[in-house]
């Protein structure tokens, strides 16, 4: 696959234009840096140019493309020029020729630990204990400028720490105001839940009026907790009440693992980024002492059958035409605040997470003679938002949760950790059966783009009873924010879309609601999709720092390389799939299967928090299984899990 | 009616010149007498309009409607001595005018002919009254082209600006002249932008145009926000149309048709008038469609500022105008290059643009002859503070501060010495009695450690303590940071809270060191004006006034007698008479005496409340370093304050 420059779409802006793909200008400038000649791109920034010829210039607010603010003034440079006086931030300063810049003076070196002095002034300084330490990025760049003391003492911020809810947890006291979550959520995301309030030294970045994460339109995406750089923002951990149900012995645990955390597992322990680990996954998890290790892709698989099905049954029909995807809950809670009238159009498939908690309480204990009730369902994820999912009340039957714990790949690191488990030197090991087999196309689920090229693998093959003979759609893959492409399904051609981030997603149900025709279409929350999702790790270590996006190309050519990997390439030829229908399920789409794996949706309104945002109306695409148990447009999913885990 | 041509603006002017021949000491046989009264924020808010409608009443009643005409008229700069009507003929400035004096001012004047004497201006010095306008000191050492229709014209009325000469220089902009030539003439003047930067203004008009991006958008910066300034906001109440021409001719020579005013909501007054100005415009023709017949267009749209004193700065401004939070952003690229919606943006202060007119029809070489080698035209000045005559003045480039403050501002008040000039407002510095003599220009300022701003000078004299003032400014500073950048967020809440640590006998003399080096530092590392110059008031003060800062430190005292923690309360034992009043006041029974005796403080039980001070007959208890205490502190607008309550005193 071409590597291309990681674009989060269209969406972002700077002062009003377009940004073109810096590939393309091929206008070369020389500049000089620190007293060598440096050739860069016209439209790079100082910070850029010097990145690429090996001049690292800290930096704490840079996001590349994203975030271009010049607020941190931790990125200053000296910039000859006549007439000016002042240092400026290399990471707003565009490149030109015979530019001449000074990246390390005295007066930079002095300047640029004030600053960072003044942030540390200001900042809860609880390194040892804080989840961030030895991966922040404040932590490093106050070690690098050797700042020893502060001598700058005045009034702290003591804000109460927001973890109200069951996803992000926010610590004003530790936000340096780089705004990086708020340019995600805006620029990215086009979500807008955070902005600056109030002025000077009370500013804060917060959702409106400070309300709690739960009382805004958040999709619970988590791309803030990636960008922040500090522990300011982070996920709501459940470490231990995973340790407490591992130590209970009447308690039986089963973990699976999302599609994306064999790649991305292992950057925490020092890999390239985009190493396979899948078998030291499964060895580790193992030995923390999990009765069943099982994987996620095995339910993709499933997921896959079921929605193709409904693929093909809605064509049939040609009704609640396109078919989106739902197994990002953050694409679904965004569907939910901001197009609530097009949840129908939704697929009614759970996510694959909690078809796997719902299977496992019912069919895998019944096949094994265990008691539901004493089953802990623990999802290994790559994502904040399926901490939400797992807190709605409609997932679960009876009084029994789908999934009981969620663990973020972060949250699964340190628990590897705190075992003193030795994760390099670990043996590879295989998935457990029946629940841990798994075809190529439930690995690329992973990946923006996945989910529907392995839709469409099955759905060729049910409609035309042949197996499709090339196997990659290339070019429903790869990383721009927004594709499209025909399928010929039954000889007929279909209109397939592709989004990754919601600000694409925001421009593909635009256009749908101006009247354009799609038959089937594929979101994903978070952009790159999973490999880029909220609960993946961050790199915030000396060694490893990112100023973009673009690492996520990475993981996402190892999940390929899974895929191809495999023999097993279709989820309609995994054995178990085949079984699991064939013993209990009977046929996709079937009654228990529309219980037990599909789900309804609930519009929530744009602004949540207002109790008057959103259209009217009833349940969309509720399963007919389902039935809503409560009538509401507020989030009750959090309230209900704080009443269950009043403790958290 | 329409002005479609050169022929139907002098219709205009002729129809309205007689008025304003008149006004302007023509004694041409009117057969009218005309009351100006001012109507400017200051006037109006101490009851000008009440004195305008019961002008009417009583002129009504003495059935001299028909003789005599009541108008209202921008500020005449005169501030202290407001409310101001102006009588013509005769050019008769009747000072601090009450609505109960009007009556009689109708009977005696009016009526009967006679001057009524108690109103004329005085002379503090002289005891003097002058009845005359010209006759006046505080006028006759101005020179006013920015404000030569404030004071002189109805602002509500197009024509008496057009009877001005006003659109004029639009007509000929229009009808005779290529851009590039106005620009020149703009550039030859030497015309620097009034906002505070001093950027050329012809430069400034060059670069836009240069932009081959389209469309283009000028903006008026009408949103003034130093405290104790307000040159624009008398400029748009008593000229607003000179500041439209100014915009359609800009517009003219960039290539653009549409233009924004930013001004402040707080303004009111200059909101209304720019409303009626727009209207009024509008309606003759002079904005909109084919101006002069030509095919140029051009509107005008009010922006309203919340208030926020960094929306002045360009870039924030042009966030706001968007509906985005008021923040500044890195430059490049500038305003001119991407600016509103990412086009190119022309941004203009409001005193610039006021200027412009006039230059064009006078010609640059006019202008020129005012000024400086490198500061040209003459400078709108506001004068508060501890100064007689506050109050709007004009003065060429070049005046210096001496002339400004003692010749023009009349000195300082309550027979005080004079201590320092705060020029710039809150980016300014403090610039103390050796430079007195300084011929005033941008460069002149800037080496001195302050900054020309954008006119705002705030005097001071021995009772204002500088360390109290660094404090205040600080504030002010840290209240208005748009909380971006870590330097202005977090590093001017420190220097803050040193200077406060300093002003309440907390300081070390290390701090002294720290504030000088972070003030240093945030003025590199800030990302926009703001910041940069919040701690130009340090820095200035720690410059000429460090002795001060010693007291303060070191001493434990407040040499000027403000700073209430390191107040050292004493009797003045010649002074006390023993009457004991002040151990009555005194609530924690720290003062003693005997009858015939001097009283004494207790240092260890006083509290500092100065209670005894306010109650002292002979004012015999000292405060400071041994000053006599300084009991009028509200007079001042220092004196022990600089909360924000005491904000908009200024």
């Amino acid at each position: 696959m071409e590597k291309q420059e990681f674009s989060p779409g269209p969406v972002v802006r700077k002062t009003g234009r377009l940004y073109d793909n810096l590939e393309k200008e091929t206008k070369k400038v020389k500049l000089i840096i620190d007293g060598r000649e440096v050739e860069a791109s016209e439209g790079m920034n100082i910070l850029e140019a010097a990145h690429a010829a090996g001049i690292e210039i800290p930096s704490l607010c840079y996001l590349r493309r994203i975030n271009e603010i010049g607020a941190c003034r931790v990125c200053l440079v000296e910039v000859e020029m006549k007439g000016m006086r002042t240092l400026q931030a290399s990471c707003a300063y565009p490149v030109s020729e015979e530019l001449v810049v000074h990246t390390s003076s005295p007066r930079v070196r002095r300047v640029r630990k004030t600053m960072v002095e003044l942030l540390l002034s200001d900042h809860h300084r609880e390194c040892t204990t804080c989840i961030r330490n030895l991966n922040c990025e404040l932590q490093n760049i106050a070690d690098n400028l050797g700042i020893r003391n502060i001598k700058y003492t005045g009034e702290k911020k003591a804000i109460p720490v927001q973890n109200q809810n069951s996803f992000i947890v926010r610590d004003y006291n530790k936000c340096i105001k780089c705004r990086r979550c708020e340019a995600i959520c805006s620029k990215v995301q086009e979500v807008n839940v955070y902005s600056a309030i109030n002025r000077g030294y009370d500013t804060v970045i917060a959702p409106a009026f400070m309300q709690d994460l739960s009382q805004v339109a958040c999709i619970t995406c988590g791309q803030c907790v990636i960008a922040c750089p500090t522990a300011s923002l982070t996920e709501k951990e459940c470490i231990d009440s995973v340790w407490e149900a591992l130590e209970d012995p009447d308690k039986y645990v089963v973990v699976q693992t999302a599609p994306s955390i064999q790649v991305t597992l292992g950057e925490v322990f020092g890999y390239p980024v985009g190493t396979v680990v899948t078998g030291k996954l499964v060895a580790s998890l193992r030995r923390l002492g999990f009765d069943k290790v099982f994987s996620t892709d095995f339910t993709a698989d499933l997921t896959i059958m079921e929605e193709a099905h409904e693929l093909l049954e809605r064509l049939e029909k040609q009704h609640r035409l396109p078919l989106l995807s739902s197994c990002s809950p953050g694409w679904v809670k965004f569907a939910e605040h901001f197009y609530p009238e097009f949840l129908e159009n939704l697929s009614t498939c759970k996510s694959p997470h909690e078809m796997f908690g719902a299977l496992t309480k019912t069919y895998f204990a019944e096949k094994e003679g265990l008691d539901p009730e004493k089953i802990v369902v623990v999802a290994i994820m790559p994502c904040t938002a399926k901490k939400f999912e797992a807190s709605r009340p409609e997932m679960g039957t009876g009084n029994l949760k789908d999934v009981d714990w969620v663990l973020t790949t972060r949250e699964l690191a340190r628990m590897i950790r705190q075992a003193g488990i030795n994760f390099r030197n670990l043996p590879d090991e295989d998935y457990d059966t029946p629940m841990g087999i798994a075809s190529g196309a439930g690995a690329i689920f992973g990946s923006t783009g996945g989910v529907i090229e392995a839709a469409v693998r099955t759905a060729y093959y049910l409609t035309s009873g042949q197996e499709l003979d090339i196997l990659n759609y290339e070019e429903l893959r790869g990383f721009s924010g927004l594709k499209e492409a025909w399928v010929e399904l039954k000889g007929r051609p279909i209109k397939v879309a592709i989004a990754h981030g919601t600000g694409n997603a925001r421009i593909l149900m635009d256009r749908l609601k101006a009247g354009e025709k799609f038959d089937y279409a594929e979101i994903m929350a978070c952009p790159g999709g999973c490999v880029g999702g909220g609960g993946q790790p961050i790199f915030g270590t000396r060694e490893h720092k990112e100023i973009s996006l673009d690492y996520r190309h990475n993981r996402a050519d190892a999940l390929d390389r899974i895929d191809y990997s495999k023999e097993l390439r279709r989820a309609h030829e995994n054995p178990a799939v085949k079984k699991i229908y064939e013993d209990f399920l009977g046929h996709p789409l079937s009654d228990i299967s529309k219980k037990l794996l599909h789900t309804y949706y609930t519009p929530r309104g744009a602004l949540p928090g207002f109790k008057m945002g959103g259209t009217k109306g009833g349940y969309a695409g509720r399963g007919e299984g389902n039935a809503p148990p409560h009538d509401s447009r507020e989030i009750k999913g959090d309230e209900q899990f704080v009443k269950n885990h009043p403790a958290v | 009616m329409k002005i479609r041509n050169i022929e139907d603006l002098i219709a205009v002017k002729e129809k309205h010149y007689p008025l304003i021949k008149q006004r302007l000491g023509h004694r041409n046989g009117l057969g009218l007498t005309q009351i100006m009264v001012c109507s400017g924020t200051a006037c109006t808010s101490s009851e000008s309009q009440a004195i305008r409608k019961k002008l009417e009443q009583e002129l009504d009643k003495h059935g001299l409607k028909e003789n005599v005409r009541v108008f209202k008229t921008g500020c005449f700069g005169f501030c202290q001595r407001g409310p101001i009507v102006m009588v013509h003929p005769g050019e008769i400035f009747y000072c601090q005018v009450k609505p109960e004096d009007v009556k009689e001012l109708v009977e005696a004047h009016l009526v009967k002919g006679q001057l009524v004497r108690r109103l004329l201006f005085q002379d503090e010095n002289t005891g003097k009254r002058t009845p005359s306008k010209d006759d006046i000191h505080f006028f006759k050492a101005q020179k006013r082209i920015v404000l030569r229709n404030c004071g002189l014209i109805n602002p509500e009325e197009i024509g008496e600006y057009i009877a001005r000469d006003g659109y004029f220089a639009l007509a000929d902009v229009i009808l005779n002249k290529r851009p590039d030539e106005v620009i020149d003439i703009i550039s030859k003047s030497g015309l620097r932008g009034r906002g505070g930067a001093g950027f050329p203004t012809g430069k400034k008009w060059e670069i836009t145009v240069a932009q081959e991006e389209n469309p283009k958008y000028v903006v008026c910066n009408a949103d003034e926000g130093d405290p104790g300034a307000f040159m624009d906001r008398s400029i748009l109440e008593g000229d607003p149309h000179s500041v439209l021409e100014a915009m359609t001719i800009a517009t003219y020579c960039i290539g653009a048709n549409q233009g924004y005013i930013y001004v402040r909501a707080e303004y009111p007054v200059a909101v209304e008038r720019l409303e009626i100005a727009i209207e009024q415009a509008r309606e003759i023709g002079l904005l909109g469609n084919g101006l002069f017949g030509s095919a140029f267009d051009f509107d005008i749209e009010l922006c309203f500022g919340a208030g926020a004193f960094v929306c002045g700065e360009e870039t924030a401004l042009l966030h706001s105008i968007m509906g985005q939070r008021g923040e500044p952003r890195p430059r490049p690229p500038y305003p001119a290059q991407e600016g509103l919606w990412g086009k190119p943006t022309l941004i203009n202060n409001v005193e610039t643009l006021a200027s412009v007119p006039v230059i064009l029809r006078e010609g640059w070489e006019w202008y020129r002859e005012y000024g400086t080698a490198t500061s040209k035209g003459t400078k709108v000045f506001s004068l508060a503070g501890k100064i007689r005559n506050t109050g709007l003045i004009e003065v060429p480039m070049g005046t210096s501060l001496r002339t400004v403050v003692f010749d023009i501002g009349g000195g300082i008040t309550g027979g005080r010495r004079f201590k320092a000039v705060q020029t710039g407002g809150p980016s300014g510095g403090c610039i103390p009695e050796q430079f007195l003599d300084l011929p005033i220009d941008y460069e002149n300022l800037k080496e001195i450690g302050s900054i020309m701003g954008s006119g705002g000078m705030i005097v001071m004299s021995e009772d204002n303590c500088m360390v109290d003032l660094a404090r205040f400014y600080l504030e002010f500073a840290q209240d208005e940071s748009c909380g971006r950048c870590t330097p202005c967020r977090i590093g001017t809440k420190r220097l803050l809270e040193i200077l406060k640590r300093i002003t309440e006998g907390q300081g070390k003399m290390e701090d002294l060191r720290i504030l000088e080096e972070l003030s240093f530092d945030i003025r590199d590392a800030s990302l926009c004006g703001l910041g940069q110059t919040a701690p130009n008031p340090v820095l200035s003060t720690l410059r000429y006034f460090k002795d001060e800062y010693i007291a303060h430190v070191r001493d434990k005292t407040c040499p000027a007698g403000v700073c209430e923690a390191l107040l050292d309360l004493r009797i003045d034992e010649e002074k006390c008479i023993a009457c004991g009043l002040c151990a009555k006041a005194c609530a924690v029974g720290a003062i003693s005496g005997a009858p015939k005796q001097p009283y004494r403080i207790d240092p260890e039980k006083c509290v500092r409340c100065s209670a005894c001070v306010a109650r002292c007959p002979r004012k015999a208890i000292l405060r400071g370093a041994g000053r006599e205490a300084a009991i009028n502190g509200k007079a001042g607008i220092f004196t022990g304050a600089g909360s924000p309550e005491n904000r908009p005193a200024l």
